[in-house]
């Protein structure tokens, strides 16, 4: 398989590198001097494409690459995809889900705490010598507060059982309620922002969901309510965000994902009732390299015309 | 009732006093010890000789001797869960009620321990330190963490908080296990009856006991090299369960993986060693301190103290064993 071309959009994984390069023809797009010219030399050899998050087989690259056979995405989110065009040309597309679920789950619980109970606000204190001249202030119980979920995906449901252990009532929104599902059903986002103090973006982003969370949504969640983002940053209006913490209009927010990484509004950076990591989610060694393996094994299934581990398309 | 009944003898303001002030007892006479310029012995013996109430900071030991002057002592109510300053076989003989704060405090305690957890696993104030240091754009990926699920955890101290933990950390996928002075018989939980064969076999250990002679610095280096170099330890019990000494050497030399810490020996200070450290997070004791439990907690004093002076059975009373 030494001859086939695989080409990766940027750099994700020391392992996943060292991977590909010992199975297959790689190239890496990022160490391109001249990305047209790199096109027209090596295009017709490049029969798949490996992305992540933050890269992904746009309609631009897929016309480029007539020799394409197959998107194989580091991550489990595939909006920088254009699946429609991957589809039309029979090109197919894999991802990784399942393997990533627990870790972002059990993030979007660290958020929470870390949030509500102000765990790195409390750190930068004690560090500080600040403790020294006096305790910190009131923060707020996690245990019995009502966690509202957006989508309930496999992410989705991981993040309420989660939340159940800590007591707390599920509620969620999705495009249909779903029958077998004990948690509180509610129609729309705004509806669920009400009634709900902490609410966790857990959903695909596609064209519904873009700005899933705006303005109404954010004063319907109010100055006491908390939003936890571990799906991707254009699901929030994010300067109707900052403007809602800057003006204490929300009580906080958690946030793993931002609308332009890794730029981060900088007013945020002033608010200790925010937490700010730079797209963690999926992020220990133990699912990184799960993640590369799906890539890899799907990669290989492929080329040896064997069935695919997770295809999407 | 008469007037006298409805004293409340009160040596030091307990915290939820000194953060939520004195108005939660409002229908009762406080006698204020601390506020007085007389040694307390006189201070008890011209003011304390018909009050039936006191209310105990969690800190002040009640001694046999204090005890003594204070001979209409009925009831004492304590906003601590632990009863170590109290002197229990006196109070005993004595025929006086104890009221505690049960398990007010667990939840958060175990919601602290959990958070703790996370980000020392997941290096969330790490991340977050990173990210407001402006290094996202600049040095690119942030290292990476570990994963939680399937994590042997051990338990030390499988009381209400040390339930509440495990419960959590179940759903995450984390293997419980657990020591405890006695094996809990309707626990699933594999018991351990040492703590050092539970660190040999656990990734993880939170310290969730109270302290007592047991417990004083028994988190020392042998368990911490029995837990090794990827172990994490994380404490939200009392500061001198650990051997804090021990404990910075072996973080330092890598020994020991990291350490999510809520008490220290000599609070408020901090040892320095620790603050270079990212992979240990750093908490100011403030488990129990949010807003729902502290006033949860002046209900709860409230309550007790309503249902003594009407004859009605304590809110939250402690069985003394003999």
């Amino acid at each position: 398989m030494e001859s086939i071309g695989v080409l990766m959009l940027c750099p994700m994984s020391a392992y996943l590198e060292q991977e590909l390069q010992s199975r297959f023809n790689l190239f890496k797009l990022w160490t391109v001097p001249q990305k047209p010219q790199f096109l027209k030399e090596h295009a017709s050899s490049i029969r798949a494409v490996v992305g992540n998050a933050a890269a992904g087989a746009d309609a631009e690259l897929i016309s480029a690459l007539p020799k394409l056979e197959i998107v194989s995405s580091y991550s489990v989110g595939v909006d920088k995809i254009d699946l429609d065009k991957c589809r039309e040309k029979g090109i197919r597309v894999t991802y990784t889900p399942d393997v990533l679920t627990e870790d972002v789950a059990d993030l979007a619980i660290g958020l929470i705490l870390a949030v509500l109970r102000r765990l790195c606000a409390s750190d930068r204190y004690v560090r500080s010598g600040a403790w020294k001249k006096g305790d910190f202030r009131l923060t707020t119980k996690f245990t019995g507060k009502t966690v509202g979920i957006i989508g309930l995906g496999r992410i989705g449901m991981a993040v309420a059982k989660r939340a159940e252990a800590f007591n707390c009532p599920i509620s969620y929104y999705s495009r249909r309620a779903k029958p077998d599902i004990q948690y509180t059903y509610y129609p729309s986002v705004v509806e669920l922002a009400s009634n709900c103090d902490i609410l966790v973006v857990a959903c695909p982003l596609n064209e519904e969901t873009w700005h899933i969370i705006n303005r109404g949504v954010i004063d319907a969640l109010g100055p006491k309510g908390v939003l936890i983002n571990i799906g991707r940053g254009p699901h929030v209006d994010e300067p109707e965000l900052v403007s809602a913490l800057v003006e204490g209009r929300l009580g906080g927010a958690g946030l793993d994902v931002y609308e332009k990484e890794p730029e981060i509004p900088e007013e945020l950076f002033g608010l200790e009732n925010v937490v700010l990591l730079p797209h963690v989610g999926s992020g220990t060694v133990e699912t990184r390299t799960a993640m590369a393996d799906l890539v890899i094994g799907n990669l290989e299934a492929h080329f040896l015309n064997k069935p695919l581990l997770t295809p999407l398309v | 009732m008469k007037s006298s009944h409805a004293h409340i003898l009160v040596l030091e303001p307990p915290p939820i006093m000194i953060i939520c002030g004195d108005q939660f007892l409002k229908n009762f006479r406080l006698l204020k010890a601390w506020e007085s310029q007389l040694p307390l012995d006189q201070f008890l013996t011209i003011h304390a000789q018909s009050v039936q109430a006191l209310l105990s900071s969690g800190r002040y030991s009640l001694t046999a001797d204090i005890l003594q002057l204070l001979p209409s002592l009925r009831l004492v109510v304590t906003t601590s869960a632990g009863l170590n300053h109290i002197d229990l076989p006196e109070c005993r003989r004595r025929g006086i009620s104890i009221a505690n704060a049960k398990d007010t405090y667990s939840e958060d305690v175990a919601d602290m321990a959990v958070g703790l957890l996370i980000d020392v696993f997941r290096k969330i104030s790490s991340a977050d330190s990173f990210v407001r240091k402006g290094l996202w754009p600049t040095k690119g990926d942030f290292p990476l963490g570990s994963k939680l699920g399937g994590k042997r955890v051990g338990i030390v101290g499988l009381g209400s908080i040390g339930q509440e933990v495990a419960k959590r950390l179940q759903a995450f996928g984390c293997r419980i296990s657990y020591c405890s002075r006695n094996k809990k018989p309707y626990v699933s939980y594999p018991f351990y009856s040492s703590v050092i064969q539970l660190a040999t076999d656990c990734d993880v250990l939170i310290v969730c006991c109270g302290l007592t002679q047991q417990t004083h610095h028994m988190i020392n280096k042998d368990v911490m090299l029995a837990l090794g170099k990827e172990g994490v330890v994380v404490n939200v019990g009392r500061g001198a369960i650990i051997k804090e000494e021990e404990l910075v050497q072996c973080l330092v030399q890598g020994e020991l993986g990291g350490a999510g810490l809520d008490v220290f020996e000599n609070e408020p200070k901090v040892p320095g060693e620790l603050f270079a450290l990212d992979k240990v997070v750093l908490s100011p004791h403030t488990a129990v301190r949010t807003a729902e439990t502290l006033i949860a907690m002046c209900e709860l004093v409230k309550g007790n103290f309503e249902a003594f002076f009407s004859n009605k059975p304590l809110l939250s009373p402690v069985v003394l064993n003999n």
